[in-house]
């Protein structure tokens, strides 16, 4: 077998991996004062430069008929690196998605004008907290641009992730963009032992949970000697009844539902999401989210869619429990970011009702889904890191009583993104709910759209709650104000309610761009 | 062109109604010009059509593309044929002359502006309602002219008699809207299209039920806007409104517009005897309905409004006889069109002369006090009741004509309608302008300004010579023909009897109208000691009894039945749902404890969990 590599088809990652090495070295010898510039452009040019490449890759015109294609009528179908990867028309649409959430992303956290004190990543991360080095280090105004390598590694390994068409290179892109999040997870400038607690919390726990995904491709190594999904598939058919095999579905699939915070492997996503820095929450809230639910599609559907009746009725089980404890425990939440982070739980497990569809629908249904979602969550966690008082940011629930009368720009943009987090018609929400539960009808999926719907209802309530607080209540005497923040936020906040209400309002291009885009290659 | 028909009175609404307090001065003027603009291109539009052959004189004209969903595909066009142009000559040419005629007697209303542009409003939307080439479009033209005359009735708002008359316009209005919408959804089912071109050619091949049932549900429609017997009761309240919007809309044009759907569905009810037999049924109860109540009332406005049912009631009863009755329909559509308008006005200007007092006791020898209304009235009544050659006679003898021609009953009830018409006509024109004056302290009748007389001369005219010129000069008959189909067919009673009759029944309730109240004293006070009828006419006939046993009640029953069963049973459930869903949360919050080795404990059992479910489904 000849190595091969093909450089064009996997552009997008290399340039981001490339970009996260020169990062590197902008650290060792750009001076201290212009690092954060620097960083700042090679962060959004590598970042468009592989979304530039990603649309090289989707235009290109398409090796055969559609037909055979898996319905992708243009762009690149081909394997790479001797099929450890598989650039096809889905795949290229989660790049896409990943990069541009990324894009918004590294905008916010770019913010340093919402902090009196910088921006939302510590002076000087190895300082204890509350010590006189930390004082200091602040008192200077020193910020960690090391952040910026971190996060290029990160996007570049979920980039990877969707595509990667072996087990071994979805867990090597899994740590790669797993381990920076560890780190920036700990490193907010406030609350920061919080914010070490969810960092150990999320490296112990990731680490367990890799573990698992880990072992389980050992087991299907073990019966089928391959690692590669297609060849996977086809061993399966013949050994498929091996209890290894099914021990190994198993595994895998909770290595994956960790990654997704799936119920009963959910319990670090609220502490995390609450100790890390906001702006770095809607980072992981988004694209985590987008990444994983890809990496399970793939997995699911092409590694193991031959076996589909014997892991189902474990994803029903794990849906309905994720649907119904995700809405259930959001209600009596009182912190904004925990609110937040029990409804993402929730909304994996909407998303899980389309890899359990197991179809063409299911698919685009999700990838829809997951595009329409990660806006809604970087708007709705950027907005969050705007509403401040003296000791940072105001999330208490209590503390956003009013907040409709002081400022109803950012109010009213919240509500929009609560209301599509509820899936109310005219936003993205409705359409990718409605999308995914027409799929998972198709699928024979009835009962668990009920459920869905009943875990929707459930949903609204909080919130709805919310909304009737910002805008019905009187604001309290000594409440927390609404930060003006630079560009960068605004810009942010600007495209994720723009998404928000074009998927809403005109839904069908995009919807005929994922359709375009076939289902996976294998 | 035919867009510009409706564009002109929309951009005057849309103008005084946008442009607020600086139009206040040249508002009405401006809503008078862009009535009369849209009058001009009405005629204008007419002289084209003369220069084309019968066949081609129907134009549409297609704008733009209003719904397409799915299998449903709605244009946004027009279409204007001889039916339409009617129509659109009445509307506009009576509507210009009660805008001029509304500069005087709105002169000292401080929201002077406002009353303009809902009239401007409701001329756009009759427009769109007669000139639409599908029935989606013309039900919305049909609503807006329901929201206009809605804002028009209760303009007063002050006064909480005409707030409620509008809230019971638009409610009674709603329930023969349901109509217009059902035949609709069942012409889409039907049919697969709600064209009226579509329709008129699917008809034919459709299940005799479905047109029936269409044809009944477009009854009811027109029943609700041409306040038609059951949905009657709310036209005598709509007096309430401003003098000219009763001219206009409430006797002129809109509450004609069931007539005009019926004519329009034609293909539908040609089809079905049953619905044509429930049109004429309908048409013969209100005619009497009206004719009753007009005998009894007091106020002069109510009387014209009892006088407008039964003559719609006249134009229903004709367009149910089906081919041999649409012409004729539609000929004393118009004619009753000029003349009510007249006679309307002639009340308004009396109304201005008296202090806006509508009481006919009141009233009396006003024929030397205000000449030019009571010729002006004189003529209207000449023409309402039929006297050969005002315009009236022409068409209304038609349609007892017809009306024999299909049945004796119906005949004899057209009949006895003209009889009572005579009656309560006369006592109107006696208790008004004749006999000794009644007025009450400090009235002094006066003629009104020229703005008012000068629409109402014009009008007297239509009246007088109206009926003439259309069936000499402009032929209706073989105007409509291409649209409508023959007029004529064969008749069991013969013209030359059925003239000399009508007459005779004419003149008996004319004399006995006159003997009544125009040799006797009539009382100031209206006398308590009536006959039981006399009762039952004052109190419209308990129409609004009647809506308050049959509906009302149950409804506000239902109503509150509804509220106890929200109130305890769905509250209930959700409240007690709610609070077990929240206690449920706050049980599962303590699950989540902050310590990443119980986290891990819950992963393995999860793992167990997979575990176990897997090697279930494998037994």
């Amino acid at each position: 077998m000849k190595n091969s590599f093909e450089y064009a088809a996997l552009a997008p990652i290399v340039v981001l991996l490339g970009a996260g090495v020169f990062s590197i070295l902008i650290e060792a010898f750009v001076p201290r004062t212009s690092r954060r510039i620097c960083q700042l452009f090679l962060v959004l040019g590598s970042l468009a430069l592989s979304f530039g490449y990603v649309l090289i890759n989707a235009t290109k015109t398409l090796v055969g008929d559609p037909a055979t294609n898996g319905g992708q009528t243009h762009g690149l179908r081909q394997f790479a690196v001797n099929g450890a990867t598989v650039i096809d028309g889905a795949g290229l649409f989660l790049q896409g998605t990943l990069i541009l959430i990324a894009f918004v992303a590294a905008l916010l956290l770019a913010e340093n004008q919402v902090d009196p004190q910088g921006d939302a990543f510590a002076a000087r991360s190895s300082t204890l907290p509350g010590s006189e080095d930390e004082r200091q280090f602040t008192a200077q105004g020193w910020t960690q641009t090391e952040i910026w390598p971190l996060y290029l590694f990160c996007v570049g390994g979920m980039v990877l992730f969707p595509v990667a068409n072996d087990f071994l290179t979805m867990f090597v892109a899994l740590e790669v963009f797993s381990l920076p999040l560890y780190l920036m997870a700990g490193m907010a400038r406030r609350r920061r032992l919080l914010s070490q607690e969810a960092a150990l919390k999320y490296f112990v726990l990731g680490a367990f949970s890799s573990a698992f995904f880990l072992f389980g491709s050992a087991l299907i190594y073990a019966v089928t000697a391959t690692m590669n999904f297609g060849q996977v598939s086809v061993a399966l058919e013949n050994a498929g009844q091996d209890t290894l095999v099914i021990t190994g579905i198993g595994m895998i699939a909770i290595g994956l539902l960790f990654k997704v915070g799936a119920v009963p492997f959910h319990q670090w996503i609220p502490d995390v999401y609450q100790g890390s820095p906001t702006a770095l929450t809607a980072f992981m809230g988004a694209a985590t989210k987008v990444a994983a639910f890809a990496a399970m599609l793939r997995v699911f559907y092409v590694a193991f869619g031959g076996m589909r009746w014997d892991w189902r009725p474990m994803f029903w089980v794990v849906a309905i429990l994720t649907m119904l404890i995700g809405s259930i425990l959001a209600v009596t939440q009182t912190d904004i970011k925990r609110m937040l982070a029990f409804s993402s739980i929730a909304h994996a497990g909407f998303l899980l009702l389309g890899v359990i569809a197991t179809s063409a629908s299911g698919l685009s249904s999700s990838l829809l889904y997951l595009f329409a979602y990660g806006f809604t969550t970087i708007g709705s966690f950027a907005v969050v890191s705007l509403v401040r008082d003296a000791a940072g940011e105001a999330t208490h629930l209590s503390q956003w009583a009013g907040l409709g009368k002081k400022s109803p720009v950012v109010a009213t943009s919240f509500a929009l993104f609560l209301l599509a987090l509820a899936g109310i018609p005219l936003t993205s929400g409705f359409t990718g709910k409605f999308a995914i539960f027409t799929a998972a009808i198709g699928g024979g999926a009835t009962p668990l759209v009920i459920v869905a719907v009943i875990a929707s209802a459930i949903a609204a309530f909080f919130y709805a709650r919310v909304i009737v607080l910002m805008f019905f209540t009187e604001p309290p005497v000594d409440g927390p104000n609404v930060v003006i923040p630079s560009w960068f936020t605004k810009i942010a906040i600007g495209v994720s309610v723009a998404v928000t209400l074009l998927i809403g309002v005109f839904p069908q291009p995009l919807i005929d761009l994922i359709v375009s885009s076939g289902i996976f290659a294998s | 062109m035919t867009a510009a028909l409706i564009g002109l009175p929309l951009f005057g609404a849309a103008t005084l109604l946008l442009g607020g307090r600086r139009t206040n001065a040249w508002g009405h003027f401006f809503a008078v010009a862009m009535s009369a603009s849209s009058f001009f291109v009405g005629i204008f539009l007419f002289i084209q059509m003369l220069g084309r052959s019968g066949e081609e004189r129907a134009v549409g004209q297609y704008l733009f593309d209003w719904i397409s969903v799915g299998r449903f595909h709605v244009p946004f066009g027009l279409h204007i044929d001889q039916l339409s142009m009617v129509f659109v000559l009445l509307i506009t040419g009576v509507g210009t002359l009660i805008h001029v005629y509304s500069i005087g007697y709105m002169e000292h209303d401080p929201n002077r502006r406002r009353f303009f542009a809902y009239l401007n409003l409701f001329v756009a939307a009759m427009l769109l309602l007669v000139l639409a080439d599908n029935y989606l479009l013309l039900y919305v033209g049909w609503e807006g002219v329901g929201l206009a005359s809605y804002l028009l009735i209760s303009f007063y708002q002050h006064k909480p008699s005409a707030a409620a008359a509008g809230k019971k316009a638009f409610i009674v209005n709603r329930v023969g809207d349901v109509g217009l919408s059902i035949a609709v959804m069942l012409m889409f089912v039907t049919f697969g299209t709600v064209t009226f071109e579509g329709v008129a050619a699917g008809a034919p091949q459709a299940a005799p039920s479905h047109v029936t049932w269409i044809g009944l549900a477009l009854l009811l429609a027109a029943c609700g806007k041409s306040a038609q017997f059951p949905l009657q009761s709310w036209l005598l309240d709509a007096m309430e409104g401003p003098t000219p919007v009763s001219a206009l809309i409430h006797a002129a044009t809109m509450v004609t517009a069931g007539v005009y759907l019926i004519t329009r569905a034609h293909a539908i009810f040609d089809l079905s005897s049953t619905a044509r037999t429930a049109v004429v049924t309908i048409g013969a109860i209100t005619l009497l309905l009206g004719a009753f109540i007009g005998t009894a009332k007091d106020d002069i406005k109510k009387g014209l409004a009892g006088s407008t049912m039964s003559q719609i009631g006249y134009m229903i009863l004709a367009a149910g006889l089906g081919p041999a009755g649409y012409v004729f329909a539609i000929f004393h559509l118009l004619t009753h069109g000029l003349f009510k308008a007249g006679l309307f006005l002639g009340a308004g200007s009396v109304m201005h002369g008296m202090n806006d007092d509508v009481n006919m006791r009141h009233y009396g020898a006003l024929r030397t006090a205000m000449k030019i209304t009571y010729a002006t009235f004189g003529l209207g009544y000449l023409a309402i009741i039929g006297v050969p050659p005002f315009s009236g006679f022409w068409s209304k003898d038609e349609i007892i004509h017809a009306a024999f021609g299909q049945n004796i009953y119906i005949g004899l009830a057209t009949l006895l309608g003209a009889g009572v018409t005579a009656f309560y006509m006369t006592r109107m024109m006696a208790m008004t302008f004749f006999g000794e004056a009644r007025w009450e302290k400090g009235i002094h009748p006066h003629e009104s300004p020229a703005t008012m007389t000068a629409p109402m001369l014009i009008l007297a005219l239509g009246s007088a010579f109206g009926g003439l010129l259309l069936v000499f000069v402009g032929d209706i008959e073989g105007w409509l023909e291409p649209i409508v189909g023959i007029g004529h067919s064969d008749h069991a009673v013969s013209n030359t009897i059925l003239i000399p009759v009508t007459l005779l029944v004419v003149l008996v309730g004319a004399g006995y109208g006159w003997m009544t109240y125009g040799r006797r004293p009539v009382p100031v006070v209206a006398p308590e000691n009536v006959s039981l009828l006399t009762r039952a006419a004052r109190a419209d006939a308990y129409g609004d009894a009647l809506n308050e046993a049959v509906f009302m009640r149950p409804g506000q029953y239902l109503t509150r039945a509804l509220v106890w069963f929200d109130s305890k049973a769905i509250d209930g459930t959700i409240g007690g749902l709610s609070a077990a869903i929240g206690g449920l949360s706050a049980r599962g919050r303590k699950l989540q404890n902050g310590y990443a080795r119980s986290y891990a404990l819950t992963m393995l059992g999860g793992a167990v969990l997979i575990a176990f479910v897997l090697l279930l489904v494998r037994l």
